[in-house]
């Protein structure tokens, strides 16, 4: 019990090392979650509107891969990254920037999974609207992706919370390095083993407090819109 | 800028459709001329929507040939669709006549007003700021018939646009179509009600199991029928 007591303490005292590894976790996950979306979004669009041979293997492929096991993608990753790797040269391995790709990589596959079907849903029914109205390619992908912009917030919100959440590619190819690298999820590994539960304990909850607050944002927007936007 | 080039005639020559083994339309010959409203009339399942897709350019038929102002590929620039079943864009109402006016290339700056005189034409002024899915089924289809005519059509197809809607809002949707049949843009309208096809019609195409069985101005469909499908239909007899 007084662990669970003392992490409020570190909480509410404001802990310079806490803070700054929740930030680090919050840069990180909401970067990787960002560049995931600029390419799942599109990516996504594009397989709901084009035909082409293989198109189904790529999409059993792309939803298979929403349960990417971390540590994988972060060995992936490692291995391209590290000194001998093909990408070594730029010797970002153990650092933000390096993790940023690692969990972009693994929401990827959700973001792009989720836009396909809710865009592929929603073209179902703009098809004949949009095609009398003689919209282009582009067109479309954009007009889908803004009409379906609240359902595709929730693909980015289960994106963010995968990963906010996983522990194993940062570990990985973040190595967990006091004061650099170190997110909620290794510092809460790390010190549980240690046997700093208090640290551990207080990461935990700023981490549940933090989804469920984005959690319940998301559902207040999506409440909203649907009385706002579609009636 | 080059003026688009014209759509009509609209020519349908020996045109057939097939889907999944059925014939849908068989072996149809017509042309789509400057006037008044073209009223195609026909039981369900005669193939009026597929005949408005495939002038609309929605469909390619699968026998015969379809030209636009003599030309085989013509983009619908000034050809418009108003669906039995009109889809709204999860926008507000004006942002819905916005969206037709911004694909059919209509200068940014002068958008807002003419999405208000839009909107007034077909009197949802008031509901300008009102999401278009919340609109009910009279107003959704008027608001279609607003984003149709941003297209600045000269040519307008409607697919039974009356057909879920209440005697007051048949009739504010039929004032607007004929509205724009008076300042100048075609209107070709599949309908099943007599009474609007007498309210409406310039000429008539009877469609009968995908065949075109009769064609004839308005007085002459309803008056001195030539075949029994027509007069049955202007009997109010079954036709099947």
């Amino acid at each position: 019990m007084t662990e669970g007591l003392s992490a409020w303490q570190l909480i509410a005292s404001g802990d310079a090392a806490l803070l700054a590894i929740v930030r680090l976790s919050l840069v990180v996950s909401l970067s990787a979650v960002t560049c995931a979306a600029l390419v799942g979004l599109p990516l996504g669009a594009s397989l709901a509107l084009t035909r082409f041979p293989g198109r189904t293997a790529l999409i059993v492929l792309l939803n298979g891969f929403m349960g990417l096991p971390p540590v994988v993608v972060g060995l992936a990753v490692f291995l391209l990254l590290s000194r001998s790797g093909p990408l070594g040269s730029f010797g970002i391995l153990f650092t933000p920037p390096a993790m940023i790709i690692a969990q972009a990589l693994l929401v990827l596959p959700i973001i792009a999974a989720l836009a396909r079907q809710t865009i592929e849903d929603l073209w179902r029914e703009y098809r004949d609207e949009l095609t009398a109205m003689d919209v282009g390619s582009v067109g479309r992908i954009a007009t889908l992706l803004w009409d379906s912009r609240f359902s595709l917030l929730t693909a980015l919100l289960a994106g963010f919370g995968r990963a906010i959440a996983e522990v194993g590619t940062v570990m990985i190819v973040g190595g967990n390095i006091d004061g650099f690298t170190r997110t909620m999820t290794t510092a809460i590994a790390l010190e549980t083993s240690k046997g700093d539960l208090p640290l551990a304990l207080g990461l935990g909850y700023i981490l549940i407090i933090l989804i469920l607050t984005i959690n319940a944002a998301a559902w207040g927007l999506r409440v909203w819109s649907e009385q706002r936007v579609n009636g | 800028m080059r003026a688009p080039l014209s759509d009509l005639p609209l020519i349908l020559d020996d045109v057939s459709f097939r889907a999944g083994g059925a014939v849908i339309l068989d072996h149809v010959s017509l042309s789509i001329e400057p006037g008044y409203p073209t009223l195609l009339v026909g039981p369900n399942g005669a193939g009026k929507s597929s005949l408005l897709r495939i002038c609309m350019g929605l469909a390619r038929p699968t026998g015969g040939t379809v030209t636009w102002g003599g030309r085989p590929e013509s983009r619908p620039l000034r050809r418009a669709f108003v669906f039995q079943r009109p889809v709204m864009l999860r926008r507000s109402a004006a942002a819905n006549v916005a969206y037709g006016l911004r694909q059919a290339g209509y200068p940014r700056r002068l958008r807002g007003s003419r999405v208000q005189e839009l909107l007034d034409r077909v009197g949802l002024l008031d509901y300008a700021d009102r999401a278009a899915r919340s609109l009910s089924g009279g107003e959704q289809q008027k608001l279609a018939l607003a984003r149709a005519l941003a297209r600045d059509p000269e040519l307008l197809f409607l697919d039974e646009p009356t057909a879920n809607l209440d005697p007051a809002a048949t009739r504010s949707v039929e004032e607007i179509i004929l509205g724009a049949s008076h300042s100048g843009i075609k209107v070709v309208m599949a309908s099943h009600d007599p009474g609007q096809i007498r309210r409406l019609a310039g000429e008539v195409l009877l469609l009968v199991r995908g065949s075109l069985c009769e064609r004839g101005t308005a007085a002459e469909f309803f008056d001195s029928p030539s075949t029994s499908e027509a007069a049955a239909f202007v009997r109010g007899d079954f036709v099947l």
